[in-house]
């Protein structure tokens, strides 16, 4: 069977669509608002995209299993939270330890990341073992991270922060914003997991089609607890991120951001039904998302009418993307 | 008035590359209980779903009354007075009886547009319906509290209260418990007396015996006779079901047979229902047939072997050593590999590509440094299979959604072979596969026991059993009624009579 021409740039348009609208946005922007393409709106925007293109990439490995991960948006604020209670100036007014030193940058890293770990397993449990679907069990788990974080912070905002922690966000390697490399090299781990490793080909396995799993052999219950333990691994470390771009941090950072990072991986071709998606996958929707933002900010469009553009291309995106495999029945 | 209540004539019915039926006839007489009859696959099912307006029949008329109608959906052909009691029953488990009974014409209040669901009313009829057919249950209850004999009597009271002159029963009794089965019976004979004419579809013969008047036999699609059922003996009717010459589609091959590599020993499901008390042995180069009819739990024994399913006593031996089997790891690490029947539910990962489906099972042994997938010696692996089972693909990495079901097949095949297994559990190795591909499948089997793979093939096509088997047990309502071990013993005949077995494997009540 051999496709026409047009059949082929047809199938190319539908395939790509979203992809090629932001193309024609960001060129159109680039040419009417000349600050747009510039060396430092660019950087500003990859800042924007790094951590959230650590959520995405955590957020994917659910949805490919064809789940999802609500408590994303929590674990982040109680990370940042975390971290910043740990980190901040010892000569900083309103401490929260007043008596303590401030710790070592990486060593608060390993404990945030450990301490959503933990969160995300017990997630992983509910689902795997007592068959909670992932809506309701990560839905759960939002609510009592979004607790604990009110109980552990008393609800007040933290600040004032080492300049070991907030370097993460303003040092730079190469040009480049650490937050930019660290994303990079989740990107690249992410990318191994999923390609290299048997846990990234049974996660596939699982989506595909999880009674076949099963008869084959693969661990589909350690599996689950895994994709969902290193997902939240990763909400820790953005939350951290987030926390030194912010230079502080509140109970209620990061909340919604786990829908954002669920739109932009299925804009991006991670399929809601499970089996399909790559990380290339996360960082085009992400992408889209960051250009879509910042386009509309230049072309002067209301900061509140903004919502309603992005949901506009989700809808255009899912539905797109759906057709393609409807077209292969 | 017509002598017959119901007629069909000429019924052909074509699915891409089967003929389905051809030319099949079928009369039933008002106040009577007819039965059809035939093998799994003859197309009692297709025929009447045809009737019901499920399929579109390619030619072929019916006449009910003497008056030639057409029936254009199942809707219409319940406006025509036809009902079906199904033989998988589609009820909604969480809504009441009396919502069951009704739904889709509930009976309303109506307020000018507004309707609304007249509960009192419904409930009410629902409760006249059931007392009718003396069946005592809440027209409240949660439909899925009754058992499933009570359900299918609530699909009774559906088809009666519709007023059906003719119901269509699909082998209803496949799951109900002998009480249930006299409760049905008692039903059956009331709706006779008053005059509804019923197609009876089972395999059971003592109930053939016991409630038919008329027997209709079809066989590959085609209409075989109709007797009264009194003038027929058992063994008749199974040589009428069964009188075919077995062609000769299957591989020559010299069978090799060693040390007994499976035992199998008083193996029980957890549900009472299920396979029940099992011993068997399997030797190495041996193709172990099992044979039965449809629901004669074979498949729930092997995905018990294997570990999906839940076993409550038993004991399995490979090699001779006692294995304890709990998941499906367990299985392949004991060298028993399984390709399942519902190859799309099941067996394939319909949007990987074929190096993934392959790979799957071998994933966790090509590691270097311990955690990172060894691509290349897994592509030669996948490779080598591909030209092995001479699978039809552009490359590894196409979707195996895009192949056809042999070539999906030979994948699932291969996935297994490249773990290695001295056993083999293949579930309807051909099923949905066309005949050249099926072939194929054949002297892939042939040639595996050759190399010394001991092959356990659950086959509902009687040919196939009796062609490609070494030795043969037949299963009939979860029990072994019998086996058949010298190829020139094989027939059949014989495996129809074990396949039928019922009374030897009543459940106690």
């Amino acid at each position: 069977m051999t496709k026409t021409k047009n059949q082929k740039i047809k199938d190319f348009l539908i395939n790509n669509g979203v992809i090629i609208i932001m193309f024609i946005l960001v060129i159109y922007t680039s040419v009417t608002s000349s600050n747009f393409f510039t060396v430092n709106n660019g950087l500003n925007i990859l800042a924007n995209m790094s951590y959230r293109l650590v959520i995405a990439l955590g957020i994917a490995g659910c949805v490919i299993t064809a789940g999802c991960d609500l408590s994303a948006g929590r674990m982040i604020g109680f990370a940042a939270c975390i971290a910043g209670t740990l980190l901040q100036k010892a000569d900083y007014a309103g401490k929260f330890y007043p008596d303590m030193q401030p710790l070592n940058v990486f060593l608060v890293l390993l404990i945030v990341v450990a301490i959503t770990g933990c969160f995300g397993a017990i997630t992983g449990f509910f689902i795997a073992h007592l068959s909670v679907p992932p809506f309701i069990a990560t839905l759960a788990m939002m609510e009592i991270v979004y607790g604990l974080a009110l109980i552990y912070t008393g609800a007040t905002p933290l600040g004032g922060y080492v300049t070991e922690y907030t370097n993460i966000a303003n040092g730079r390697f190469l040009g480049l914003s650490y937050l930019i490399w660290i994303a990079l090299a989740v990107a690249a781990l992410t990318w191994f997991i999923f390609n290299m490793t048997r846990h990234g080909k049974y996660m596939y396995a699982i989506g595909g089609n999880p009674q076949a799993a099963e008869v084959a052999g693969v661990p589909v219950k350690t599996t689950m607890i895994l994709i969902y333990m290193k997902a939240a691994m990763m909400y820790g470390l953005a939350g951290f991120m987030l926390g030194a771009k912010a230079g502080g941090a509140s109970v209620n950072l990061g909340y919604g951001y786990e829908m954002e990072a669920i739109a932009a991986c299925t804009i991006g071709g991670v399929s809601v039904t499970g089996g399909r998606g790559k990380v290339s996958s996360a960082l085009v929707g992400v992408a889209v998302f960051e250009l879509l933002k910042a386009a509309l900010q230049y072309l002067g469009v209301d900061a509140n009418a903004q919502y309603i553009a992005i949901g506009i291309v989700i809808f255009i995106a899912i539905s797109l993307d759906i057709r393609k495999y409807v077209a292969k029945k | 008035m017509a002598d017959y209540k119901l007629e069909l004539k000429g019924v052909c019915k074509s699915f891409p590359g089967v003929k389905a039926l051809d030319g099949v006839q079928l009369a039933v007489r008002p106040g009577t209980v007819h039965a059809l009859m035939g093998e799994n696959g003859a197309g009692k099912s297709t025929l009447m779903k045809c009737l019901f307006g499920i399929y579109k029949m390619d030619e072929g008329e019916i006449y009910i009354d003497g008056e030639k109608t057409d029936i254009l959906n199942p809707d219409d052909a319940m406006k025509k007075g036809i009902a079906m009691v199904h033989q998988e029953l589609q009820p909604v488990l969480a809504r009441s009886v009396g919502e069951n009974l009704y739904l889709g014409r509930f009976p309303t209040h109506n307020y000018g547009p507004l309707k609304v669901i007249d509960h009192k009313k419904m409930y009410a009829e629902t409760e006249r319906w059931l007392k009718e057919l003396e069946m005592d249950f809440d027209p409240k209850a949660p439909l899925g509290s009754l058992s499933i004999g009570q359900m299918q009597s609530v699909e009774i009271a559906k088809a009666v209260s519709h007023d059906a002159k003719v119901i269509i029963f699909d082998e209803p009794t496949s799951s109900l418990s002998d009480k249930e089965v006299e409760a049905l019976f008692r039903i059956m004979n009331m709706l006779r007396d008053r005059g509804v004419a019923m197609i009876y579809i089972s395999h059971k013969m003592d109930e053939i015996k016991r409630i038919a008047d008329d027997i209709t036999v079809m066989r590959d699609g085609t209409y075989v006779g109709t007797w009264p059922a009194a003038e027929m003996s058992t063994d008749q009717i199974i040589a009428k079901m069964v009188g075919r010459e077995l062609t000769n589609v299957y591989p020559e091959r010299e069978s090799n047979i060693g040390e007994v590599v499976l035992e199998v020993n008083d193996l029980s499901s957890i549900h009472e229902k299920s396979f029940q008390d099992i011993s068997f042995t399997l030797r190495k180069g041996e193709i172990l047939g099992f044979g039965g009819l449809v629901g004669a739990q074979r498949t729930e024994l092997m995905e018990g072997i294997f570990g999906i399913r839940h076993i409550a006593k038993g004991e399995i031996k490979v090699h001779g050593k006692p294995v304890n089997i709990k998941k499906s790891k367990d299985a392949m690490n004991a060298k028993i590999g399984m390709i399942t029947e519902d190859r799309r539910g099941n067996g394939i990962f319909g949007c990987l590509s074929i190096k993934d489906n392959v790979g799957v099972s071998v994933y966790n042994k090509y590691l270097n440094a311990g955690f990172i997938l060894d691509h290349g010696k897994i592509n030669k692996i996948v490779d080598d299979s591909i030209e092995r089972l001479s699978i039809k693909t552009p490359s590894m990495q196409e979707h195996i959604q895009n192949l056809s079901g042999g070539n999906q097949q030979k994948v699932i095949i291969s996935r297994w072979l490249a773990n290695d297994p001295d056993i083999l559990i293949m579930d309807e190795p051909t099923r949905g596969i066309d005949v050249g591909a099926k072939h194929e499948i054949y002297e892939i089997m042939a040639d595996l026991a050759k190399q010394g793979k001991a092959i356990i093939m659950i086959s509902s096509e009687m040919p196939e059993l009796l062609g490609m088997s070494d030795r043969v047990y037949v299963m009939c309502n979860g029990h072994i009624t019998g086996e058949i071990t010298v190829k020139e013993d094989m027939n059949q005949e014989k495996v129809m009579s074990y396949a039928t077995m019922f009374s030897q494997t009543a459940v106690k009540e």
